[in-house]
């Protein structure tokens, strides 16, 4: 057993309201600047959708990830032998235009316009050029339009639905959708780490965050490629790439990352994980249907005894276990078996988990009769005078499931490798949860039934009341438990994270600037 | 005639070598951020491939090329003997001159032509391609004028190279070939010398070790094991892992 910690995150997507805060708060610390403009390390993404960049999921374009071929695991666009041979025009690299062409407005121009009878405009001007451009595409254009065809309908996860899902699906997407926020996600078999030619990219062992070493890096662009998540990117002005750090400087300062910091729906959660590397590469050869399983059967109890003692052995400090046994992911993830990674088929062993949304599902719209309403109202009254009613009744609690708005296939291919049991088994837990709530605090569900839901679901009123506790009013110190930096180390985790503002942005004390 | 033979035959190589190794040892060493081979695919990801591929392959071929022909004289002239033999590298090497050629023209054309590479685009490009277009067409033509190189080389220049690096400059073989042939030398120092300030520095730096490096790397701050023992004496050294 070679126990290592993690640093790992949990988002809760039936909470994310997707304001958009997050990518905003994360673009202001680290990519305002020339050659990072067009870089979101942190997105989020109106579901179903093409996402950004534009259908990244699909690897038949982009050729991210891993792939198993004859029981071998190699990288599907890069590696050692199509990498070096493609290092002088690598055929899969997403260009510019496939994230979007970034842009701002002539602002002054309304200030300084000379009077006249025209409205002055602030026209769109490419910040690559400087020249006016026709703004075609942004990193969230499709933004809470998940009915239009160009979007929602090439939503690479649809694959493999039948005709008649796929219809079920056209018809509701134009009501049914939810957000994907997205970062890197920090993994522990990470496809960027294996296509550096260079060696610029490494995991640090102490929490896992995945990072580029900006001086060792040489824009050999391999990463871009290898990430099935298309979270590393290339600064188009200084010749290197770059991608999310989890705000490691914050971290060290025992501080959120921003982007989970300033999270208006808190969604976001972070904590320690503990877990065994030594068995990483045995879960990565696994088939793709047991990869979730295996994947969370390498994250380890911190309680256990045994875990503690080789936790220990490997430096693992004991603040960072207790941080792992306070740790709010451990509970989605493991306790509560909650949340999922995305698109585990890629095989990186994504470390940041998702809850899988509830809330879209389970309504159905309904014809209603509300004549004998309106009649009451007055006659110069305004009301909701249309027929539908959006109904949520959970009368019919797991028959629901097998009608419900999204095609269980959809989550499915999206947060399971295509297990809908999965899925189906988190949602039965969410809804368990709401029903165990409803007894509570309403009264107006029976115990046997609020009882027998809790049993189906595999949940103990405690635990129900846990997830509760932690869904909707965790406290901050709740959901970012933050193993603190140690002395010992902090004198050189601290170092280097000088921030040369405007410059790169991290990790580098002088300014520099771009060779020749 | 010798003044000037002495200065662009023995003072500039010595010139070049000297700043290509200064320069690039501190570079490397000091301005880590400034090395990389600045690549604008990103940008424009289409007709790169028509420049970028002919060129590279031809400049590892031919590069390698001339050093076989310095490093191993004899074993060129050996390999020569036989008219097919040296006919098959005469040809193979002219093809590989060519490809890069046309790479190289394809670049130029590329970069001055697509608005977006302009804002990537610096002074030092623009000497770089010509050096490198002019070092090309001039290496073609002595291919195809003055027959057969790969022979000649070894047994002319090879002899001349030899006395640079050992510091004992002896111009005697070189003086006296045709005019293109020393041009030739001259731009192939002056390239040389231009590396440490133009983006070529990247062919210093090829990724050769990731062919036996593991997949995946981990970097610890400290030794973790070593770090939270009480024998381990403190120190304030510092790892090198960023
Ligand atoms: S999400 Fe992509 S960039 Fe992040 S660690 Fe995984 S492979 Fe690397
Ligand atoms: S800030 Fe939070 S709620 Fe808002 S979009 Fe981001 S993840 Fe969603």
């Amino acid at each position: 057993m070679d126990v290592r910690s993690q640093v790992s995150m949990v988002f809760h997507l039936d909470k994310c309201i997707g304001c958009h805060t997050c990518s905003v708060a994360c673009k202001n610390i680290w990519t305002d600047r020339k050659g990072a403009e067009y870089m979101w390390w942190n997105n989020v993404e109106t579901k179903p959708g093409t996402g950004y960049p534009t259908k990244w999921e699909d690897q038949t374009i982009y050729r991210g990830g891993w792939q198993k071929e004859n029981g071998k695991v190699t990288l599907k666009g890069a590696g050692k032998r199509r990498g070096l041979t493609n290092i002088f025009y690598n055929p899969n690299l997403p260009v510019i235009d496939d994230y979007y062409e970034p842009f701002t407005y002539k602002y002054l121009d309304l200030i300084e316009a000379p009077e006249g009878d025209d409205q002055p405009t602030a026209r769109p001007v490419s910040l690559i050029t400087g020249e006016p451009i026709d703004i075609k595409m942004g990193p969230n254009w499709d933004d809470d339009l998940s009915g239009t065809p160009d979007f929602a309908r090439n939503d690479p996860n649809f694959q493999n639905l039948s005709a008649a899902e796929q219809e079920v699906m056209f018809q509701l997407e134009k009501m049914a959708f939810f957000y994907l926020p997205r970062i890197c996600n920090h993994c522990l078999n990470p496809a960027c780490v294996a296509s550096c030619p260079s060696g610029a990219i490494y995991k640090r062992g102490e929490d896992g965050v995945v990072l580029i070493n900006q001086e060792v890096c040489r824009a050999w662009r391999m990463c871009v490629t290898a990430c099935p998540y298309k979270k590393s990117y290339y600064n188009w002005h200084t010749g290197k790439s770059e991608k999310c750090i989890l705000c490691f400087p914050r971290l060290e300062a025992g501080l959120a990352p921003a982007c989970m910091h300033s999270c208006v729906g808190r969604i976001r959660y972070l904590g320690v994980l503990l877990y065994d590397a030594s068995k990483i590469e045995d879960v990565v050869h696994d088939d793709e249907k047991n990869l979730i399983n295996r994947h969370m059967d390498i994250i380890l109890d911190p309680f256990d005894e045994k875990v503690i003692r080789a936790a220990k052995m490997n430096g693992v400090a004991d603040s960072t276990i207790h941080a792992a046994q306070n740790s709010p992911v451990y509970k989605y993830v493991k306790e509560w078996k909650l949340a999922l990674p995305l698109h585990a088929e890629f095989r990186t062993l994504p470390m940041l988990f998702y809850v899988p949304p509830l809330l879209p599902v389970m309504a159905t719209l309904k014809q209603v009769d509300n004549t004998e309403q309106a009649d009451k109202m007055n006659p110069i009254a305004k009301y909701w005078d249309d027929n539908w009613l959006y109904d949520t009744s959970t009368a019919e609690l797991w028959g629901t499931l097998d009608q419900v708005r999204f095609p269980l296939k959809y989550l499915a291919n999206m947060l399971s490798a295509g297990n809908e049991d999965m899925i189906k088994d988190k949602w039965k837990k969410l809804m368990a949860v709401r029903i165990h709530r409803r007894r509570v605090t309403v009264g107006d569900i029976s115990n046997e039934k609020a009882d027998e839901v809790l049993r189906d679901a595999g949940l103990t009123a405690e635990q129900a009341d846990g997830v509760f506790y932690l869904t909707a009013l965790a406290k901050f110190e709740d959901r970012f438990v933050i193993p603190p930096a140690h002395r010992e180390q902090a004198i050189e985790m601290m170092d280097f994270t000088g921030d040369a503002k405007g410059e790169i942005g991290f990790g580098i004390k002088s300014k520099v600037k771009r060779g020749l | 005639m010798n003044i000037l033979d002495n200065f662009f035959l023995i003072a500039l190589p010595y010139i070049a070598l000297a700043v290509f190794l200064v320069g690039s040892i501190y570079r490397y060493t000091y301005k880590g951020f400034q090395l990389s081979s600045l690549s604008s695919q990103f940008l424009e990801g289409r007709r790169l491939f028509y420049g970028s591929v002919p060129f590279h392959w031809g400049v590892i071929f031919l590069f390698t090329g001339h050093l076989i022909a310095f490093l191993f004289p004899r074993s060129v002239l050996a390999w020569n003997s036989q008219p097919v033999r040296l006919m098959i590298l005469e040809i193979t090497a002219f093809v590989f001159g060519i490809s890069m050629l046309i790479g190289l023209v394809n670049l130029l054309i590329r970069r001055y032509t697509t608005p977006r590479l302009k804002y990537v685009t610096n002074k030092m490009d623009f000497v770089v391609y010509a050096l490198l277009i002019t070092q090309t067409f001039v290496g073609l033509w002595i291919a195809y004028n003055f027959r057969w190189g790969s022979s000649w080389f070894s047994s002319l220049l090879t002899p001349y190279l030899y006395s640079i690096f050992t510091l004992q400059p002896d111009t005697s073989a070189v003086v006296l070939l045709p005019w293109t042939v020393k041009l030739h030398i001259i731009l192939a120092f002056t390239i040389i010398g231009i590396i440490p300030f133009s983006r070529l520095i990247h062919f210093l730096v090829p990724p050769i070790n990731y062919i036996w490096r593991p997949y995946q790397q981990v970097k610890w701050y400290w030794d973790k094991r070593k770090v939270r023992s009480p024998r381990t004496p403190w120190t304030l050294q510092r790892p090198k892992n960023n």
